[in-house]
């Protein structure tokens, strides 16, 4: 365990993560209100949902496009649940005024069985059928809380009351910086907790099938449910992104996890690399960052023409550099970083293990 | 290694013998409760929970029949959309994601077309429009769209062959910048009063000999010619793509290019060109499909994910890749929407719930619990 001896790459990057570690956690010290609520706790959100995304896809070969619609449903159950209703005003759903702790547990817990579900229905395919079994899925949510008015309607559930159980604080928004760190605090126990999934059992036959889902299958492991575990594992961590969302904004509509949306997320993943867990985060920062810093200047000038460039918007600058990285990197920016490595000749101990071990 | 395969052979079974007897449960009861359970709406127009649309069959037949001829009419401008994606697909292993943006750009251009040809107004008349102010900007619209799709093939998907999910995300990228693009650009003509911004509504209009009811002399229904030439129309679309995929030259090509690539290729077979043909007519088919619909409902921001949405189900249900499954999915699929949204009650204080979305994702799962490659489609 000595630093000394971990191979170069390791070093760099855990060293990268202990400095990004303490900025963060001393963020709020330094940093505008604006910036460490707006860009980080998002990017904290965000990336969980991108993470559940990433680990689907790099341990599980699946590519879920469900994650965001999951995320949604979580965040409209809990809306229902929490939400006192009244003196909040006209805002839809049941207003059943539960316990903030108790809608928390049953939000993330009705979630997570109808990720189960959906894992169930879709878990006998695979590849590319799997991306649009899943994406129907999503969009079949989206329009569900948009056309069932009764738990949401089109304009969903406003003035959500953002009473975190106890345990967290009374009201999440008490103290500015509260949600921060609880945000911040979720996301490293989604990362650690899918780095230790991963070197289960569980997690090394789910990458085993992978790999090679026939051979898995004739060597007696059942393949559907391992996927579908795995699908509703990946439907947890959105789920625990869906609550952290309407804590930081206070409602939920089916416009904010509707197909854009998940686009959206799905090019966080893409921009962080579909390989590493740490890319969603990764991702989630510059999608975050370009969101709020190039949105500013709605049409995006055509330099010397007067014009805008082809009248597009920011969608458009995304989509270019969506397109950009997939057709460059299709790993990513993390991709671009392993490749680095690999073209430098210095990854000793991530391509080259033998190398690794004569340090 | 027996008692395995016993023990798998034997829950294999069990599941066949479940999810059929489940489905069949479901289809009986679906017919009764349209046939004979349906209540007639009370007299606000709503109520309590047993109260639908529409009476049931047996007492209101002429409904009946409406929403059976709905259900097939909407199919055939389904299939018009989805046999192009399904073509793609089929064909080529691409899932061609900018599928439903190609279908609303389409529509928008086509609307331009007829307005420069058949006069300005947010939704013309349909005497004002003939037949070639309809099929005009059918064609065009077409070809536009035919030449983006091969674009995007020739520039981004043609060296990414076999990589399946870098082509879908290649397409996702190109449907997202399509999708700005109109909202940057069209439309260009509002009606008077009405203010601009991009996406707005717009609706193209059907010539006008089509505006009139054909008596079908059943139950005394009248039912609306111009739905029936969109019946047609599909109709039209699936018998020419079966013949040309199964009789022509160009469509046996094709298929050995599907079916072994390299040695249609050693064969003399210029597999790049077939490829880029079927790319063509799929996207081309994504127009004439907006042009279609658009003349009956309305072109609008976010119809891309909807027709996304509906290609994605017809061919999810239909099976990858076969005409018979993508005509089987749409017809399926447009009866499951027109059904559940005309025969389930809906609730009086909420005006709009409409429980349609979720018949759609029970046909879907019921349909993957037997057969995952879809109903039509080929193992692997």
């Amino acid at each position: 365990m000595n630093p000394l001896g971990w191979p170069l790459k390791t070093r760099l990057e855990r060293g990268i993560a202990l400095a990004a570690l303490v900025y963060v956690i001393l963020g709020p010290l330094f940093l505008s209100q604006n910036f460490s609520q707006n860009v980080l706790t998002r990017t904290f959100f965000m990336g969980i949902v991108a993470s559940s995304l990433i680990f689907l896809s790099a341990y599980g070969g699946m590519v879920s496009l469900s994650q965001t619609a999951l995320f949604g449903l979580s965040g409209v159950i809990l809306g229902n649940l929490s939400t006192k209703g009244g003196t909040g005003g006209t805002s839809k759903g049941l207003h059943l005024g539960w316990n903030p702790t108790l809608s928390v547990v049953v939000a993330v817990v009705l979630t997570t069985a109808f990720a189960l579900l959906l894992g169930a229905v879709s878990a006998r395919s695979a590849g590319i059928y799997f991306l649009m079994i899943t994406l129907t899925f999503a969009v079949i949510v989206t329009l569900t809380l948009s056309s069932v008015t009764k738990i949401s309607g089109f304009s969903g559930i406003g003035g959500i009351d953002r009473a975190a159980p106890s345990w967290v604080g009374p009201n999440v928004n008490l103290h500015e910086d509260r949600l921060y760190y609880i945000a911040l605090v979720a996301a490293i126990l989604v990362y650690v907790l899918i780095r230790y999934i991963v070197r289960t059992p569980f997690g090394i036959s789910l990458q085993g099938i992978r790999d090679d889902p026939l051979r898995m299958g004739s060597l007696g492991y059942n393949v559907a449910l391992h996927r579908t575990l795995a699908f509703g594992f990946g439907g947890f961590i959105a789920a625990l992104a869906g609550v952290l969302y309407v804590w930081w904004s206070g409602q939920i509509a089916p416009g904010n996890v509707d197909l854009p949306e998940t686009i959206n997320v799905l090019i966080i993943a893409v921009i962080g690399g579909l390989s590493r867990i740490e890319g969603a985060w990764v991702g989630a920062l510059a999608f975050i960052l370009m969101d709020n810093y190039i949105t500013d200047a709605t049409r995006i000038p055509l330099l010397g023409f007067g014009g805008t460039l082809f009248g597009g918007r920011f969608p458009t600058v995304i989509g270019i550099i969506f397109l950009l990285i997939v057709l460059v990197s299709p790993g990513g920016l993390m991709g671009i970083w392993d490749r680095g490595f690999g073209a430098f000749g210095i990854a000793r101990g991530f391509r080259r293990p033998k190398e690794a071990s004569g340090h | 290694m027996t008692a395995f395969a016993a023990q798998l052979r034997g829950s294999v079974m069990t599941r066949r013998a479940i999810a059929p007897g489940f489905a069949a449960a479901l289809v009986v009861f679906a017919l009764l409760y349209v046939l004979v359970i349906a209540h007639p709406p009370g007299a606000n127009g709503g109520g309590d929970w047993a109260t639908t649309n529409f009476g049931s069959a047996i007492d209101d037949p002429g409904s009946f029949l409406r929403i059976v001829l709905d259900s097939v009419t909407f199919a055939g401008a389904l299939f018009i959309v989805a046999s192009g994606f399904a073509l793609i697909f089929g064909l080529m292993r691409v899932v061609n994601m900018a599928h439903g943006s190609f279908y609303l750009l389409g529509g928008y251009i086509a609307y331009e077309i007829q307005q420069e040809m058949a006069g300005q107004g947010f939704s013309l008349d349909s005497s004002q429009v003939n037949t070639a102010d309809w099929l005009v900007p059918l064609v065009v619209a077409a070809v536009c769209i035919a030449i983006i799709g091969l674009i995007t093939q020739q520039v981004f998907l043609r060296w990414n062959q076999g990589q399946e999910l870098r082509q879908a995300l290649i397409t996702i990228a190109i449907s997202v910048i399509i999708a700005d693009q109109i909202i940057g650009h069209f439309p260009r003509f509002v009606s008077a009063g009405t203010q601009q911004f991009g996406g707005n509504a717009v609706d193209l209009t059907w010539p006008g000999w089509t505006n009139r009811f054909v008596n079908l002399h059943v139950a005394g229904v009248s039912y609306s010619l111009v739905r029936l030439v969109m019946l047609g129309l599909g109709v039209a679309v699936g018998v020419g793509l079966w013949v040309w995929l199964n009789k022509t030259r160009t469509g046996m090509m094709i298929r050995a290019g599907v079916d072994d690539k390299d040695m249609a290729s050693a064969l003399g077979i210029n597999v790049q060109r077939t490829f880029a043909i079927a790319f063509v007519v799929g996207s081309a088919l994504a127009a004439m499909g907006a042009v279609v619909w658009g003349s009956q409902a309305a072109l609008a921001q976010g119809q891309d994910g909807q027709w996304l949405l509906n290609s994605l189900v017809v061919v999810v249900v239909g099976g990858m890749g076969s005409i018979f499954g993508a005509a089987a999915g749409a017809i399926l699929y447009a009866f499951v929407l027109n059904f559940s949204g005309s025969y389930l009650p809906t609730t009086g204080s909420d005006c709009c719930t409409q429980y349609s979305p979720i018949f759609t994702f029970v046909l879907i799962a019921l349909v993957l619990a037997f057969r995952p490659q879809g109903l039509f489609g080929r193992p692997g």
